[in-house]
């Protein structure tokens, strides 16, 4: 508790006329004058204005004030604002307070003056009773490693590397797969350049690569991440290839591998050998062993001449400092239940994904959609699958399926981009395009749909109500749907081929990420940013920020323009190379902590640990606070028996007081 | 003016019943959805009092135990939707803490209704409104807080 006794100066705002308008403010005054601990009590038309930022900084000179309490709008608008006030006026920013009488007060009791002006009253005797309790704190400056920690390589993660090593900082770029470009390079064209997606990419993968800042370590994961904003640790294991460095990719031992399993990069629709390289092209170029499935025969190690397999290679660890850390870790792609739109039950549903990989020359099939040796005559595309999936509308496949109700914003226009690309190729083809609505709504986007009209494409809209339903008979598949624009005209359309548009969904790994970093997901799964506006990219977790889909779905645009955002973000950090650690944290009251530890397993961030020290001969326990993990959420606080640890600046007595001050009539 | 200590809560006018309700509400979500009702202009009743807090999980289940035996004739605690709080989980915890709190205001004899927990986003300006005015008239057809003297 401070030493002196409080003195109050409460300033109650007109705000024009949106407080005024409502609430007496003179009344108010002549009742703020006579609370307690109130030295001064004055009102003003704009609080938030230069002359009146004067009056408070000269006031507190004046009249000693050593609290301060402004009655006006949301603490969310102005808190920041006023506490820089007081700061200049020479007071400690923390014994300020505000008491919102507009958006909770004036604003919402417009019609009953008389109610908002007790109201307002009420509030500031609140705020006063708070502020009395207020006590002085401290920011505290800590210094920031210069190095970044990127998890992810695909197309996001790439460009946020290159932006940062750019500016001269160390960059650790870790990876999952065994090769670099994420979703990007199983794609087939881009939109709306029309160039291949890998040969885009490519020159970016060099340079990342050979960069003498980046240190790419590629069939990586993280294994734990401790430390706070600019003092992070990572511990990393890199996972064997049980290939070494010799390798030179000439590709012998594939040829001699007894073992085929399906290829994961094709979406299961071609096998690879238990050694492989990812796919041609694909960086590292070197092959590895998928040690689950790899037999141990060592006909590879017969033809190897550079003699570069090693079976005993060993995982390695690696614990790494670094500044800040960016989450690049992608998607994964909506898998429909067997039996949706007769996905894994008939050969010729596939998912799109799986359609640019056919449609890719270095695919399973070449390029051609020669998929079971034949040539399609009419090819389906079904919109929203996997998204939109509304409750009560949408009747679950699967037993206790988890419903997608978001749109995948980038289905359309991605099969549009195929569709088109089907007609180009097979120009006898019929191409029907099964949709709920069109969503094209980017640079050149419009532009495909009306060259897929031009090029007679046929457009049948469904009712999320009636989809689309997927049947097979003696001359191939019929989709039967029922067709909005012809007054719901059911109509049954041949298929050779059925291509599911399907959504984006978060990666497999994102709860275990979710848990070593501590950010929080939103309730689509995918990382939820601090605010969806005005901070889309950082994460309430200061010093670690979000790029790509992480954080939901987007096209290869907008996840490179969030790659270099998110590099730019890391890298104000970085440049500064200290960072100002909020005050509000937990504090434990040392004089009545008996180490009870009920604080402890409440706490998301770890922050708490129980540590023994002496006193008088006895070994005894107490609650110990890392204040640079707390975050001050106040779990601790709210489970503390005797009450013992607080979050500061949100202490249990000034809460109190407001209760009671609230109860005084 | 009465000391604060004593249960004298509860804001009669003119006969009739006006209680005090106190509100909770965490600064990322709660709060910013209040902030969104006054923006619209959406009107509810006077009776609400809003004390904002960081977390909808830093209420201390004593607070509200306090709180209505004090005399406050309703509590309110309002914070993210699961999934979205700010710190991850703190709203998780409030739930739980609030199945715990529901059972001692029982043994109390203090009627469940009295305290409400609500999930209001950011941009549920009207959801608030409406919980206010909902929780209000019910508070109201109670009556006075069984702690009220006098």
């Amino acid at each position: 508790m401070s030493e002196e006794e409080p003195k109050i100066g409460v300033y109650v705002c007109h705000c024009g006329v949106n407080i005024a308008g409502a609430v007496d403010v003179e009344d108010v005054i002549k009742y703020v004058e006579k609370l307690p601990n109130v030295a001064i009590a004055k009102n003003y038309v704009y609080m938030c204005s230069a002359p009146a930022q004067a009056m408070i900084k000269e006031d507190i000179k004046e009249h000693g004030l050593n609290r301060v309490v402004v009655a006006s709008c949301s603490p969310r608008m102005h808190e920041s604002t006023f506490r820089r006030v007081v700061d200049e006026g020479g007071l400690n920013p923390y014994l300020f307070e505000m008491a919102n009488i507009r958006e909770q007060c004036a604003w919402v009791h417009a019609a009953e003056p008389k109610k908002a002006t007790k109201k307002a009253k009420d509030l500031i005797r609140m705020s006063v009773a708070r502020a009395g309790l207020l006590e002085p704190l401290q920011k505290r400056e800590v210094n920031v490693v210069r190095r970044a920690l990127i998890i992810g390589a695909g197309v996001s993660g790439i460009r946020a590397a290159l932006d940062l090593a750019e500016r001269g900082f160390d960059v650790y770029l870790i990876e999952k797969a065994p090769y670099i470009g994420g979703r990007m390079v199983q794609l087939n064209k881009l939109y709306p350049t029309d160039e291949y997606a890998l040969d885009a990419l490519k020159p970016i993968m060099e340079a990342v690569a050979s960069h003498s800042k980046i240190q790419l370590l590629t069939n990586s994961e993280i294994n734990m991440v401790d430390g706070y904003i600019g003092n992070f640790k990572a511990k990393i294991t890199i996972k064997p290839r049980y290939v070494t460095e010799n390798c030179d990719a000439c590709g012998e031992c594939e040829i001699a591998c007894p073992i085929e399993v399906p290829n994961e990069f094709d979406y299961g629709l071609s096998k690879r050998k238990a050694i492989y390289l990812p796919f041609p092209g694909a960086m590292l170029t070197k092959y590895l062993i998928d040690n689950k499935n790899c037999n141990k025969c060592g006909k590879c190690v017969e033809v190897c001449q550079k003699r570069a397999i090693d079976f005993e290679q060993q995982s390695q660890e690696m614990e790494v400092d670094i500044g800040t850390i960016i989450v690049a870790i992608g998607h994964d792609l909506y898998d429909p239940p067997e039996g949706e739109y007769g996905y894994k039950i008939y050969e010729n549903v596939i998912t799109m994904p799986q359609l640019e990989r056919l449609l890719n020359k270095n695919g399973p099939a070449n390029g051609e959609l020669g998929f079971s040796g034949f040539t399609p005559k009419s090819v389906v595309f079904i919109s929203c699958v996997g998204a939109r999936q509304e409750p009560g509308i949408y009747k679950p496949v699967k037993e206790g399926q988890q419903l997608n109700r978001y749109c995948s914003r980038v289905c359309c226009i991605a099969s549009l981009k195929n569709a088109l690309e089907i007609k180009r190729r097979y120009p006898d083809a019929r191409v029907y395009y099964l949709y709920r609505d069109i969503r094209t709504f980017g640079r050149g986007h419009e532009d495909y749909y009306k060259r897929a009209g031009e090029s007679r494409v046929l457009f049948i809209e469904y009712k999320a109500e009636a989809p689309p339903i997927v049947s097979n008979n003696p001359n191939g598949l019929t989709v039967t749907v029922q067709d909005v624009l012809t007054n719901n005209e059911i109509i049954a359309v041949p298929a050779d081929l059925v291509v599911l548009n399907v959504s984006m969904v978060p990666p497999a790994d994102a709860l275990d990420l979710q848990t070593k970093l501590k950010i929080p997901r939103g309730t689509e799964g995918f990382f939820q940013e601090a605010h969806a506006k005005l901070r889309p990219l950082d994460t309430p977790s200061d010093g670690i920020y979000l790029a790509g889909t992480a954080q939901g779905p987007k096209d290869v645009t907008d996840s490179a323009a969030m790659g270099s955002a998110a590099a730019a973000k890391a890298a104000i950090l970085l440049v500064k190379g200290k960072v100002e650690l909020e005050p509000i944290v937990a504090y434990v009251d040392l004089t009545k902590c008996d180490g009870c530890a009920m604080c402890v397993e409440p706490c998301t961030f770890k922050a708490i640990i129980i540590e023994e020290y002496e006193e008088k001969g006895a070994i005894k326990k107490r609650a110990v606070v890392n204040d640079a993990l707390c975050k001050g959420c106040g779990a601790c606080a709210a489970t503390c028996p005797p009450k013992c640890i607080y979050v500061k600046h949100f202490t249990l007595d000034q809460i109190s007081a407001m209760i009671n001050a609230a109860l005084i009539e | 003016m009465q000391h604060g200590y004593y249960i004298e809560g509860g804001l009669m006018e003119e006969g009739e019943f006006e209680p005090l309700i106190i509100a909770f509400c965490c600064n990322w979500c709660a709060y910013a959805g209040a902030d969104l009702a006054g923006t619209s202009r959406i009107s509810y009743p006077t009776n609400l009092r809003i004390i904002r807090l960081m977390c909808s999980g830093m209420v201390h289940p004593a607070l509200v135990m306090d709180a209505l035996m004090r005399g406050v004739d309703g509590v309110l605690i309002a914070g993210c939707h699961p999934g979205d709080c700010h710190y991850t989980d703190g709203n998780l915890k409030t739930e739980r803490r609030v199945e715990a709190l529901t059972v001692m205001m029982e043994d109390m004899g203090i009627e469940r209704e009295r305290l409400r927990l609500e999930w209001v986003s950011s941009g549920e300006g009207e959801k608030f409104a409406r919980v206010v005015q909902e929780m209000t008239e019910q508070i109201k057809k109670l009556g006075p807080s069984p702690f009220k003297l006098g």
